[in-house]
């Protein structure tokens, strides 16, 4: 039901979205849908025991209210069996890092929806490099304004253009990390 | 607008769609599109669109074309001034702006643009995380005002107004008249 119907069912509603045959709105029901669903399954899955395939620490940057795109990522990453800590909006970065050092992810998300906000993901990485700590993490951006050009420009080590890219960006990353 | 009420008569204000807003990823394409126009016919050009969500791009592009444009990041921020609306984004982060244009577009562009007449369910998810709708005015219209008003009730904001006139675009777009005007007497 997880793979198939939910996360599956949400992987075509990306797809349809990305092709411009369903907008946003769609999206949205799509994905609350999908929430409740997983709001049902969640604790039998927990009941199997099943350990997770990584872990995600994710939240949207200072001055910045906007969640949908990260509700997705968030969604979408439990969905395909990451442990997701959600740390939610406006976030400083003494509170990412305070994140960071309090659930040890293999991956640091960071969105925006804004221009004015999205320089804010450099302030964040530069600071785990002065800390010395950003090797430590796989860091993934996203965000409505971003481009790839930006996530390289700020040292993410991924730029994600939507939910399901995010997805396969950190199963293909982690499983790297752990591989090496 | 404001070239009726300053008489520039010569100005021919160029639109592309405010619903771009919901797609910003069109809008540097859009704004290209009516600059390739403008020159070919060798026009003076400028821009009265904010970057609104295009990540840079709008000015990146700009550049290239030697093209000017109004300063702010978001199209609203402009009626009011950078600082100002520096002011009432730290006063409180979670505002929804509205114009004169949005106020009179409201339910088309927002309401039926973001899909909420036919799933009002999805109004917290997009709105959850706002407290309050600010209305910067460009006209002082009562009725714009009422209207604008029901707009925050319609998404449960606490309502406030601001009058800003025409802000920084009424100074820009003189500051452009004057200087094309020096250029055609040269």
């Amino acid at each position: 039901m997880l793979n198939e119907a939910l996360v599956g069912g949400m992987t075509i509603v990306g797809i349809d979205f990305r092709d411009g045959i369903l907008f946003v709105p769609e999206v949205l029901s799509a994905a609350n849908a999908m929430k409740g669903g997983m709001a049902i399954l969640r604790p039998l899955l927990a009941e199997t025991g099943a350990e997770s395939i990584g872990k995600m620490v994710i939240g949207t940057v200072k001055g910045d209210i906007h969640d949908i795109g990260k509700n997705l990522v968030a969604m979408m990453m439990e969905g395909a069996g990451f442990e997701v800590i959600d740390i939610g909006i406006n976030i400083p970065v003494e509170d990412y890092l305070a994140a960071l050092e309090e659930h040890k992810p293999d991956i640091l998300g960071m969105s925006a929806l804004l221009t004015t906000t999205m320089p804010y993901m450099k302030v964040v990485i530069d600071t785990m490099k002065e800390k010395g700590i950003r090797d430590d993490y796989i860091v993934l951006v996203g965000g409505a304004p971003l481009n790839q050009e930006f996530g390289d420009a700020v040292g993410a080590c991924g730029y994600c253009r939507d939910a399901a890219v995010a997805v396969d960006m950190a199963k293909e990353m982690v499983a790297a990390r752990r591989a090496a | 607008m404001i070239s009726k009420a300053n008489g520039w008569e010569h100005l021919q204000p160029q639109c592309i769609t405010a619903e771009l807003h919901n797609y910003p990823e069109q809008i540097t394409g859009a704004v290209k599109h009516l600059i390739d126009i403008a020159k070919s016919k060798d026009q003076e050009i400028f821009v009265a669109y904010g970057d609104c969500g295009t990540g840079g791009q709008l000015d990146a592009m700009l550049e290239a074309e030697g093209v000017e444009r109004v300063p702010g990041s978001h199209c609203y921020e402009f009626f009011s001034g950078g600082e100002v609306f520096e002011q009432f984004n730290e006063a409180e982060l979670g505002t929804f702006y509205l114009t004169d244009f949005l106020t009179r577009h409201f339910d088309r562009l927002v309401i039926r643009g973001m899909g909420l007449e036919d799933k009002p369910e999805l109004m917290p998810m997009y709105f959850g995380h706002y407290k309050k709708l600010l209305y910067i005015a460009q006209t002082n219209d009562p009725k714009l005002q009422e209207m604008a008003r029901q707009a925050a009730d319609k998404l449960g904001l606490e309502y406030e107004y601001y009058y800003g006139g025409t802000g920084v675009l009424g100074d820009a777009l003189l500051s452009f008249n004057q200087r094309i005007a020096v250029e055609l007497k040269d």
